[in-house]
């Protein structure tokens, strides 16, 4: 286990090495960014030049990356172009879009495990049927729809919560943000389970633990569900890293100030140090998830063993 | 029921989330603030380096400069100077009023002026400003083109005393006193230099209000200054501004009672925007003007001659009344010169001194395109950026209408550039093939501020590349023109040669927009759409 785990690590520094080039290679091919923070005035050459001096954008492509990596290893991710370092910047963004993932992993989980279970076991009836319409429907619907739609709805027409999220975005403000991310994988997580217990409902183990007279809710809880999940747990593992990086839609509709405004707003003003500091971040986070996925599976399933 | 135990589980389990966090947030509006909308600034919030609308809005509330443009009329009004002298339009004696104080309580002295303008032009401090300092004798000296600044301060200023000093220029510029009211010129105090990254985090001056906390990127809380010494002292206890990254958002938010003020409605909501807020809706004309620009470097588009019927009969193909009505909904107007009516007859707007060439006219259009060869190669783009704005809907309505006017479906079309940093470095470097889209936001109310830094040879927003003897001789003539009336005569002599040249078709001038709650009132936006919030009341 230990090993494994530590080669595991050992895999992911080329995996972060490669993707950090990429990334900073992407973004600087996007040009000089220092002619967009002077408007429509024409950059008065001096000025431009000592910027781009100071932002190390005079040298050539291999040695700011050099200089950038160099600066990451002593925890510097650079400055954003308002004067602001990125790490600051991040200690900004994170949390927030954390507390969001949050919310929209523990509705996606509660609500689509047990719809999963629920049509799962009753395959073909008409608990099953509607699920897998309403599903359809969802998966359906693009985020940005769902978003301005319900926001209209419960911010607007009835009042019932804010439309926005405030500076802080505590837990309640995000209750309605978190379900909007989470809709499209909740349709998913619901499919999955489902097929997953409608398969394994069949299964020997579950017989046997039926013979052995065995309640039904612990025959369900402890014994098909415990085996059912292992492809939803893979799928939410992913599925973490998406939402963190992908909620830029939801993060613009709701005016959250996380990791997706702070890519979107480096992107539009190609903010070099902002978009591949965020965006390292965000590889380590998938990393790291699917780390802890694999060794979720030995926990789900006894028989998978890491050496 | 098994289910029903479930689902009172998961609605625990948010209600344990609720309980825990409940109570952190909310808008938490006390009774006199204002909420109102904002975009994060691009730059530091400081004076010199604050280029934009967004940075403006903090600096016209934290700051009194020597003038002040009046939030109605646009005129340079005294406010810190007390008297600002010349004899020659060249050398300028400075005379401030006493009782100025920063919200620190130190004083604001001729010194307060002088080394703030000495910091903004010193190229090391790398102000995007700088450029409003080149006036000044010694600018080259303290940012040279190239190599290293040779002097620390600009010579042509000099603090006589506490309350006086003197500017020389390095040219006559009559109507150099009326630039000061731009943010660059703002006083600052000590403090600035003494710690500076402290002072960014939470921006001292002398205005109406002060900072009462700086979150970057999300909001920024403006308190009123009770011991504001000067004539405009704040009507409301604060402003709050927020951040948003969609204006869309930012009108829900006002909709649903959650925000007092958005500055900017979004396009897609201007068709609604009349029944949902009836006269709470502001659509006034500010300083700023759209053109399509030529590139005149290039052989297609440049020189005189037939050139210019061409592109003379391109600004007759194009019907702005239609285009302003229809997809602007009357937040612009059709433009019949190249300044804006912000700045009133008397500086220098004037109504159809483009005359017939900015009328839309199919027939006469199509004969002088006809008439100069016909489109370059049959052709043309219209270079714009996609990543902001509703530019897309406009370039493409312009090019329907030229496409119309020469009856052919193909003569012209939209060529979007990704992203605003990748359309300006290619008309630096020169790259354009065709027209572009251009915007000009005035920085003070002056004619000359629209047409000289815009088309005279080698200047710096001079992106068409457009050099005339003519309109250079005009301009530094009226410059050199102590009376007000004299010098805008000249500057119109001088439009009138871009009449006849059309290096940039006048598109149309744009009005400010904003809208706001009931709770509110007195809203009104200055000439340059930023709203004057020092004089909104709250119910």
């Amino acid at each position: 286990m230990g090993r494994y785990v530590i080669r595991r690590l050992l895999q992911m520094i080329p995996v972060f090495i490669g993707s950090t080039f990429l990334i900073f290679f992407m973004v600087y091919a996007l040009g000089d960014p220092v002619a967009a923070l002077f408007g429509d005035r024409a950059p008065d050459p001096a000025t431009a030049a000592q910027i781009r001096h100071d932002l190390f954008l005079d040298q050539p492509l291999w040695k700011q990356y050099l200089h950038y990596m160099g600066q990451i290893f002593q925890g510097n991710f650079g400055t954003a172009f308002n004067g602001q370092s990125v790490t600051e910047l991040m200690a900004d963004a994170f949390p927030v879009t954390v507390r969001l993932t949050i919310v929209a992993i523990v509705i996606e989980m509660i609500v689509g495990v047990v719809l999963g279970v629920f049509s799962g076991l009753r395959r073909g009836r008409s608990v099953d049927t509607s699920v897998l319409l309403l599903t359809l429907v969802v998966v359906s619907i693009p985020t940005f729809v769902s978003g301005y739609v319900l926001q209209f709805l419960f911010g607007v027409q009835w009042g019932w919560a804010a439309p926005t999220v405030s500076t802080d975005a505590p837990l309640n403000e995000l209750l309605l943000p978190g379900l909007v991310l989470a809709l499209v994988s909740l349709a998913y997580v619901t499919r999955l389970t489902r097929t997953s217990i409608a398969e394994n409902a069949r299964a020997d183990y579950v017989r046997t633990a039926i013979a052995k007279g065995l309640p039904r809710h612990r025959v369900v809880t402890r014994h098909l569900l415990r085996n059912s999940l292992i492809p939803v747990v893979t799928f939410i593992g992913t599925d973490i890293g998406a939402l963190m990086g992908g909620a830029i839609v939801t993060e613009r509709i709701f005016n959250i100030h996380g990791v997706g405004f702070q890519l979107y707003q480096g992107i539009l003003r190609q903010n070099s140090p902002t978009v591949v500091g965020f965006v390292t971040i965000l590889v380590l986070v998938f990393l790291v998830a699917n780390l802890l996925v694999d060794l979720l599976y030995a926990v789900l399933d006894p028989r998978i063993r890491y050496a | 029921m098994r289910g029903a135990r479930r689902a009172k589980w998961a609605v625990c389990a948010i209600a344990v989330a609720l309980a825990a966090t409940a109570c952190g947030g909310g808008g938490g509006e006390s009774s006199g603030v204002v909420s109102s909308s904002w975009g994060d600034p691009q730059n530091p919030l400081e004076p010199a380096n604050t280029n934009e609308v967004q940075g403006g809005k903090v600096m016209e509330m934290l700051f009194r400069g020597l003038k002040r443009y009046n939030p109605k009329t646009g005129a340079a009004e005294n406010v810190v100077a007390d008297r600002i002298e010349t004899t020659d339009s060249q050398n300028f004696t400075v005379k401030l009023k006493g009782g100025w104080t920063f919200s620190n309580g130190e004083s604001v002295t001729a010194k307060s002026f002088v080394d703030a303008w000495n910091y903004g032009a010193a190229l090391g401090n790398k102000q995007k400003n700088s450029s409003f300092f080149q006036y000044i004798d010694g600018y080259d000296k303290v940012h040279p083109d190239s190599g290293t600044p040779t002097a620390k301060t600009l010579s042509g200023l000099v603090v006589k005393d506490d309350k006086t000093f003197t500017v020389k220029l390095n040219q006559k510029f009559s109507s150099w006193p009326d630039t000061l009211g731009y943010s660059a010129f703002m006083p600052l105090p000590q403090a600035f230099y003494k710690d500076h990254s402290a002072w960014l985090k939470k921006p001292v001056g002398n205005g109406p209000y002060t900072v009462d906390s700086y979150t970057k990127g999300s909001a920024l809380k403006l308190r009123k200054w009770d011991k504001y010494p000067g004539p405009d002292p704040a009507q409301n206890d604060g402003i709050d501004l927020r951040v948003y990254t969609d204006t869309n958002t930012a009108y829900t938010d006002l909709q649903a009672g959650n925000l007092d003020l958005v500055d900017d409605v979004p396009a897609a909501q201007l068709k609604n925007v009349k029944r949902d807020l009836g006269d709470r809706y502001i659509n006034q004309p500010a300083g700023i003007i759209q053109t399509l620009t030529f590139p005149m470097y290039e052989k297609d588009w440049g020189g005189s001659g037939e050139k210019e019927k061409l592109r003379q009969g391109i600004s007759m193909a194009i019907n702005r009344e239609q285009i302003t009505d229809e997809i602007f909904r009357k937040t612009r107007t059709p433009a019949t010169d190249w300044t804006s009516p912000v700045l009133g007859a008397q500086g220098g707007y004037k109504a159809g001194l483009c005359g017939g060439a900015c009328a839309f006219d199919p027939k006469k259009a199509k004969q002088l395109i006809q008439e100069a060869g016909g489109l370059p190669g049959g052709k043309m783009t219209l270079g714009y950026n996609a990543d902001a704005g509703s530019h897309k809907d406009w370039i493409d309505a312009i090019c329907n209408s030229i496409n119309n006017t020469l009856g052919s479906d193909r003569a012209c079309v939209g060529a979007p550039v990704g992203t605003f940093a990748d359309f300006r470095n290619k008309i630096q470097s020169k790259q354009m093939t065709g027209p572009f889209r251009a915007g000009w936001q005035m920085d003070y109310p002056l004619i000359q501020n629209f047409l000289q830094p815009l088309y005279y040879t080698g200047a710096s927003s001079n992106d068409g590349k457009f050099s005339n003897a003519g309109f250079d001789k005009l301009v530094n003539e009226a410059n050199a023109q102590t009376d007000v009336a004299k010098a805008v005569g000249k500057f119109q002599d001088a439009e009138k040669i871009l009449a006849q040249q059309m290096p940039a078709i006048p598109l149309w001038y744009q009005n400010g927009s904003g809208g706001y709650s009931d709770r509110i009132t007195d809203v009104s936006l200055n000439p340059f759409s930023v709203p004057v919030y020092n004089e909104i009341k709250v119910k």
